[in-house]
């Protein structure tokens, strides 16, 4: 027995501001994923949402609200949360009842209508949750984090605003060919130096926006495939959902301060590249092996810093390599040909769902315009809130 | 009367001029610090755990990074959306000897064109908002980074 389950269905509904429930959202990509698969929503055994917050109690429970919307049917259902790395979750849980031999089909859904503007706590008076006591006290929004990070790169390694700004060149040409992105516009450097700026270094058209959207897959286990006639399905070989090491030398957010290291030495690469490294060990693979990689945007500079941690690259070197060409496609390792979060926005518990949608399409050859040639493994990377790791491994 | 003066985080931050200090814990058993303050248990996943001791931070540190909010941001920070918004720099800064960066807004009038990563830079006390009238209203207090040198 391999670790491996099979992507029968990959399914998104558009990603932009359209103003309606996360509900239709998620039950339009689950339609669209069970229509891939050739499935019937009453053949899956099991559903796992991937959750978002709708007022009050109860407020997470994507699995049962999908389910229900497409009709209850007595599937398994599942409900996870793990702020942005929500879908890679639900993708795990997913992958690991199919494994334990709990289920053969597995819907997972994830979709949100996001807020406008910047993504804020909920109300009232917390004082014990993190996520409060930043904006409380330091006004500490998002970008303001990828704003430290951009800044220290550049102190660090020597990176320019130009630099960033051909992230976002980038990635903008890439959405152009996604017809499920939000924004299908080229950008130039002109208009993201132009815009603006939102946390120094950083300007609006270096930092994600907010977006509603959906993205769901159906996964099965080889055997089902294999009865299906499915022979050579695009595969999951690999989910990683680790968390930081004691001491993290780097803030994150919602984090008003590191650890300290005056009792621990740091041990390991830091919990991004940590992230990366558990997914490369469960896969057998390296990153010389990686035909593709969608990686978390939330600014221009991450992406970069993605680069280092996925290993494409040295520390530093991130910027080399894009200038080089390299992570464009048609270079030796594109990154975010689907567009990016940069051409789609944020809808939290949808996007590692529809990094592995991306996946799934190259790996089958079937992306189109943005098609990278010859693809066979794919990894996504991604991070959530209060240490959730994020990052999945598909082969063909 | 006036405003009453509040920390907006109790057990923090204590004294005033130069004898303002944050406050964090350090693991009795490893030596860690923590701020904010743990007063549980020690995070060190290696410690079998000691008592957590009250430490004042060091004053001073150096620049890890910094960058600004150049729009409002949302509740719960306190800000009067009848004043224009005037960004407030925000700067991370690496503390030698706890070995740790901590996060705090810069003084008033010190803007990201004033900062370098590495230099080096003071806690000193500060105002983060006021909210209320004049009589029953609440001046928050927090802690500010300066760069030394500068006396504002």
């Amino acid at each position: 027995m391999t670790g491996d389950v099979a992507v029968l269905g990959a399914g998104m509904h558009p990603w932009g501001k359209w103003g309606r429930s996360f509900v239709e959202y998620g039950t339009a990509a689950a339609r669209t994923a069970l229509a891939d698969a050739g499935l019937d929503w009453r053949d899956v055994t099991s559903v796992v949402g991937a959750d978002t917050v709708r007022g009050g109690y109860p407020g997470y429970v994507a699995g049962a609200t999908f389910a229900k919307a497409l009709g209850w049917q007595g599937a398994r259902v599942t409900s996870v949360y793990a702020a942005c790395a929500s879908g890679a979750q639900a993708v795990s849980t997913a992958r690991t009842q199919i494994l334990a031999g709990l289920a053969d089909v597995v819907l997972v859904v994830g979709a949100d209508a996001a807020p406008k503007g910047f993504f804020r706590p909920a109300g009232g008076d917390r004082p014990d949750d993190p996520d409060w006591l930043r904006f409380r006290v330091l006004g500490a929004t998002n970008p303001a984090y990828f704003g430290l990070y951009a800044r220290r790169r550049m102190a660090l390694h020597g990176d320019t605003l130009e630099d960033f700004a051909r992230v976002k060149v980038k990635n903008a040409a890439a959405g152009t060919l996604n017809p499920n992105a939000r924004y299908r516009k080229t950008v130039s450097a002109e208009e993201v130096a132009a815009s603006a700026v939102v946390a120094d270094p950083l300007r609006l058209l270096d930092i994600c926006a907010t977006s509603d959207g959906g993205a769901a897959l159906v996964l099965t286990s080889m055997e089902f495939a294999r009865r299906r006639g499915v022979r050579d399905p695009v595969r999951i070989r690999a989910v990683s959902t680790v968390t930081p090491t004691y001491p993290t030398t780097v803030p994150d957010l919602p984090d008003i301060a590191t650890d300290s290291a005056a009792g621990a030495e740091p041990q390991g690469p830091g919990f991004r590249a940590s992230i990366a490294r558990a997914a490369y060990e469960e896969a057998g693979i390296g990153p010389e092996d990686l035909s593709l990689a969608e990686v978390y945007d939330l600014s221009t500079a991450l992406e970069l810093q993605w680069y280092e941690d996925l290993g494409l690259c040295d520390a530093g070197e991130g910027a080399k390599l894009l200038r080089d060409g390299a992570t464009a496609l048609g270079g030796r390792i594109p990154v975010n040909v689907s567009g990016g979060l940069a051409s789609f926005g944020e809808a939290v518990p949808a996007q590692a769902i529809a990094q592995v949608c991306e996946l799934t399409w190259q790996l089958r050859g079937a992306a189109g315009d943005r098609q990278v040639e010859g693809a066979r493994v794919g990894v996504t990377a991604n991070q959530g809130l209060f240490g959730h790791g994020s990052s999945v491994v598909a082969v063909r | 009367m006036g405003r009453t003066r509040t920390p907006v985080v109790a057990g923090w931050f204590t004294g005033e001029g130069d004898d303002f200090r944050l406050l964090g814990t350090r693991c009795a058993a490893c030596a860690s610090v923590f701020f904010p303050r743990e007063d549980g248990l020690c995070r060190n996943p290696a410690c079998a755990g000691g008592e957590l001791v009250e430490v004042p931070l060091s004053r001073r540190g150096r620049v890890w990074s910094y960058t600004d909010g150049r729009y409002r941001p949302p509740a719960p920070y306190v800000s009067d959306p009848e004043l224009p918004w005037e960004p407030r720099t925000l700067i991370a800064v690496e503390l030698a000897a706890e070995r740790m960066v901590v996060l705090g807004q810069g003084v008033e009038g010190v803007s990201v064109a004033d900062l370098e990563v590495g230099m080096e830079v003071e806690v000193v006390p500060g105002v983060l908002g006021e909210e209320g009238d004049d009589e029953s209203g609440t001046v928050w207090t927090t802690w500010q980074w300066r760069p030394t040198g500068v006396r504002a």
